[in-house]
């Protein structure tokens, strides 16, 4: 077999993305073990549920803003089932079913969407690293996590979410060729849903893939369909392997489609034609995934059930903010001057308040 | 005691904070076997190995961004920008998540992690090589700035700012780097969020940091012949400002002024004389004043003498703090 650096042409993506299920549930490649099958299925109908409901919590205003991943399952679960416990996720604000998948709370994940504080889990409890809402900049922090557990001889990989408009980020280009000259143990995996918002991708691109992009910095880029869970899982977790085996970064970009708005907020009839998402909607990943395994939703019904009441009750709590915990965080020690003003709200409050 | 200058100082700040502590990393553009253009990290990576002090590609904020990936690791990395003005392509880096990760995150992710950032003119450099960036970096919330007046302070300060849990914007004199110094190494100066009085004297303040806290010290020799006795002071932390050092100053002299390189227009000295005339209103014999560069872009190597502070345009605006009304 030659080595990837001796034939650059390795590094290129198949002229067609890799698939391992078809459209029709047909298994067309080898399949990860059954076990594994059931998890990605699980994992993409509680995380379809879990999409379903914060959009609802939107509209009952108990989430301020919820950027759904509905139709890309198999994307935030496929990739995200394929780390190891050892592994770190840096997820991108659209990821939260990734996050939940990974086992970080759901109410947790919700912080930053509900608005009660920025973040709302210790990314050390799970290694999964904030949400980051600007576009791309989580690729520095994963090459510098991972080239952090390599200089220290930690076998870990590091697996960073990127939307297609963030490839057109300079963090994105910086955070490739980082990853590839230091030989970092990372993973970019691209998720392209094909919409930044209301630009198209033919307006973010004009690389023939994404995973093209990779060959440009000298690592490999696997092009994969993206509603297909079995396919993203699988490459994903080679890419995984590679990189902590020590052969350095990977690009795989997952193709799938946005079928939702970008957010509760927004409005997809100013810029698509609603048939657009049709053909998305008949490739969806967990109609592939019922059909290839023979059972339906219903098989984790009781399950998501469950999970969306306790989510439910605890969304429907007010969320309990403390105004001192502004000054608390923004060093360790609260400077003399964030004291005063820690101060002064306290007296305002207590004023509105009617105390002297 | 021997002699040296303040870039000597700070490579020995980085050595030692390296051997002391093996979660030191060194890394940024020229700073390995090359020993950085100006010298501060000379013989680091022959001395701990390349794991230790790296060249990095050439993109700052893949070098910061980098940096916030190591430190939420446990690392302490210290990542230089060559000059102040190549440090803007990290801006987004600094502002948007080294400032904002312990708060982001309820204190659970500290970024221990120092920035240095040679800064200002006075070495006759090209276009862009001689912003003084300061104010963009002390009004984020999340950072702290400290800035070395000293070869003594250069070491200290340094050492301070890779021991804190916080992230430190460490700004380099860049035209003080040569200044030398009897100095007996290692050895510590004040706290780094002190501000110091370089000299004393009852007439008027002088507040200055960075490469003009010398500047100040010439313009207190020059102002004895004034008949004026000019205190001055070092600030050495941008942010957090010591207000109690700087009102301790000016309630004792009635009159400061404030020097600084960087362009006046919203610049650092507005908010030093902001917190001193709300502090100090019933104390001032004058409006607190301002000698700073002229709002204008760095200018040419053939013009920086006009832009930058020097003794007699500060005697000068010491001249206008209405003595005649005494």
């Amino acid at each position: 077999m030659k080595s990837i650096e001796a034939s650059p042409e390795l590094m290129l993506p198949g002229r067609k993305p890799i698939q391992l299920v078809d459209e029709n549930g047909s298994a067309v490649g080898d399949l990860p073990d059954e076990r594994v099958l059931r998890s990605l299925h699980r994992g993409m109908v509680l995380g379809r549920r879990f999409n379903r409901q914060a959009t609802a919590l939107t509209k009952q205003g108990r989430l301020a803003v919820y950027p759904s991943s509905v139709g890309q399952e198999a994307c935030e679960v496929g990739a995200t089932l394929a780390l190891e416990d050892n592994d770190w996720l840096f997820p991108t604000y659209r990821d939260t079913v990734a996050v939940v998948t990974r086992g970080v709370p759901a109410a947790e994940t919700l912080t930053l969407l509900r608005g009660n504080w920025h973040s709302g889990y210790d990314p050390y409890e799970h290694r999964v690293a904030p949400l980051c809402t600007p576009l791309s900049t989580n690729g520095p922090h994963a090459v510098g996590l991972a080239h952090a557990a390599r200089l220290r001889g930690d076998s870990l990989a590091v697996l960073v979410f990127m939307g297609d408009g963030a490839t057109s980020e300079g963090d994105a280009h910086e955070a490739f060729n980082f990853a590839a000259v230091f030989n970092a143990p990372v993973v970019f995996f691209i998720q392209n849903n094909q919409w930044a918002i209301s630009v198209p991708l033919a307006k973010q691109s004009k690389a023939p893939t994404l995973a093209h992009k990779a060959i440009g910095y000298g690592m490999p880029g696997h092009h994969v369909d993206g509603n297909d869970a079995a396919a993203v899982y699988t490459v994903v977790s080679e890419a995984l392997a590679r990189a902590r085996a020590g052969h350095g970064p990977s690009i795989v970009e997952g193709l799938t489609y946005r079928v939702d708005p970008h957010t509760n907020s927004d409005d997809t009839n100013r810029y698509r034609d609603p048939s657009d998402a049709e053909p998305w909607r008949a490739s969806d990943p967990i109609i592939r995934f019922n059909r290839l395994l023979g059972v339906d939703e219903s098989a984790y019904a009781e399950e998501a059930d469950r999970m969306m009441a306790e989510l439910r009750a605890e969304m429907n709590k007010d969320a309990h903010v403390d105004p001192d915990e502004l000054f608390e965080h923004v060093y360790a020690e609260p400077t003399p001057r964030l004291r005063t003003q820690r101060a002064a709200l306290r007296a305002e409050l207590a004023a509105d308040r009617g105390e002297a | 005691m021997a002699q040296i200058n303040m870039a000597q100082a700070l490579n020995r700040a980085l050595r030692d904070a390296m051997t002391d502590d093996p979660n030191v990393v060194v890394f940024g553009e020229d700073v390995g076997p090359y020993g950085g253009v100006f010298t501060v990290t000379d013989g680091l990576t022959a001395q701990f190995g390349e794991d230790r002090c790296f060249d990095s590609p050439l993109a700052e904020s893949g070098i910061v961004g980098t940096a916030v990936g190591m430190a939420m690791y446990g690392m302490r990395p210290v990542v230089e920008m060559q000059f102040d003005a190549f440090a803007y392509p990290a801006f987004e880096q600094i502002t948007s998540h080294v400032a904002k990760m312990r708060n982001r995150t309820r204190g659970k992710v500290a970024l221990p992690m120092v920035i240095r950032i040679p800064y200002g003119g006075g070495i006759g450099g090209v276009e862009h090589h001689g912003d003084s960036s300061e104010a963009y970096y002390t009004h984020t919330p999340g950072l702290t700035v400290v800035t070395p007046g000293t070869t003594a302070d250069a070491y200290s300060l340094l050492r301070a700012a890779i021991e804190s849990p916080d992230p430190v914007i460490f700004m380099e004199p860049k035209s003080r780097y040569w200044t030398r110094a009897d100095l007996q190494l290692p050895a510590r100066t004040d706290p780094m969020n002190r501000a110091v009085v370089r000299r004393t004297g009852q007439d008027v303040t002088l507040i200055s940091y960075g490469s003009t806290v010398q500047t100040c010290m010439e313009t207190a020799d020059a102002a004895k012949e004034e008949g004026w006795d000019v205190e001055v002071i070092d600030l050495r932390s941008l942010a957090p400002l010591d207000e109690d050092t700087v009102c301790a100053s000016v309630r004792k002299t009635g009159r400061a002024v404030v020097v600084h390189e960087s362009s006046v227009f919203s610049g650092y000295g507005a908010e030093v004389v902001a917190t001193v005339t709300e502090k100090c209103f019933h104390w001032l014999e004058a409006p607190v004043l301002r000698v700073g560069g002229f709002d204008v872009p760095y200018p040419p190597k053939d013009l920086e003498e006009h832009q930058l502070p020097h003794p007699d345009r500060i005697l000068d605006t010491i001249a206008r703090l209405q003595w005649e009304d005494q």
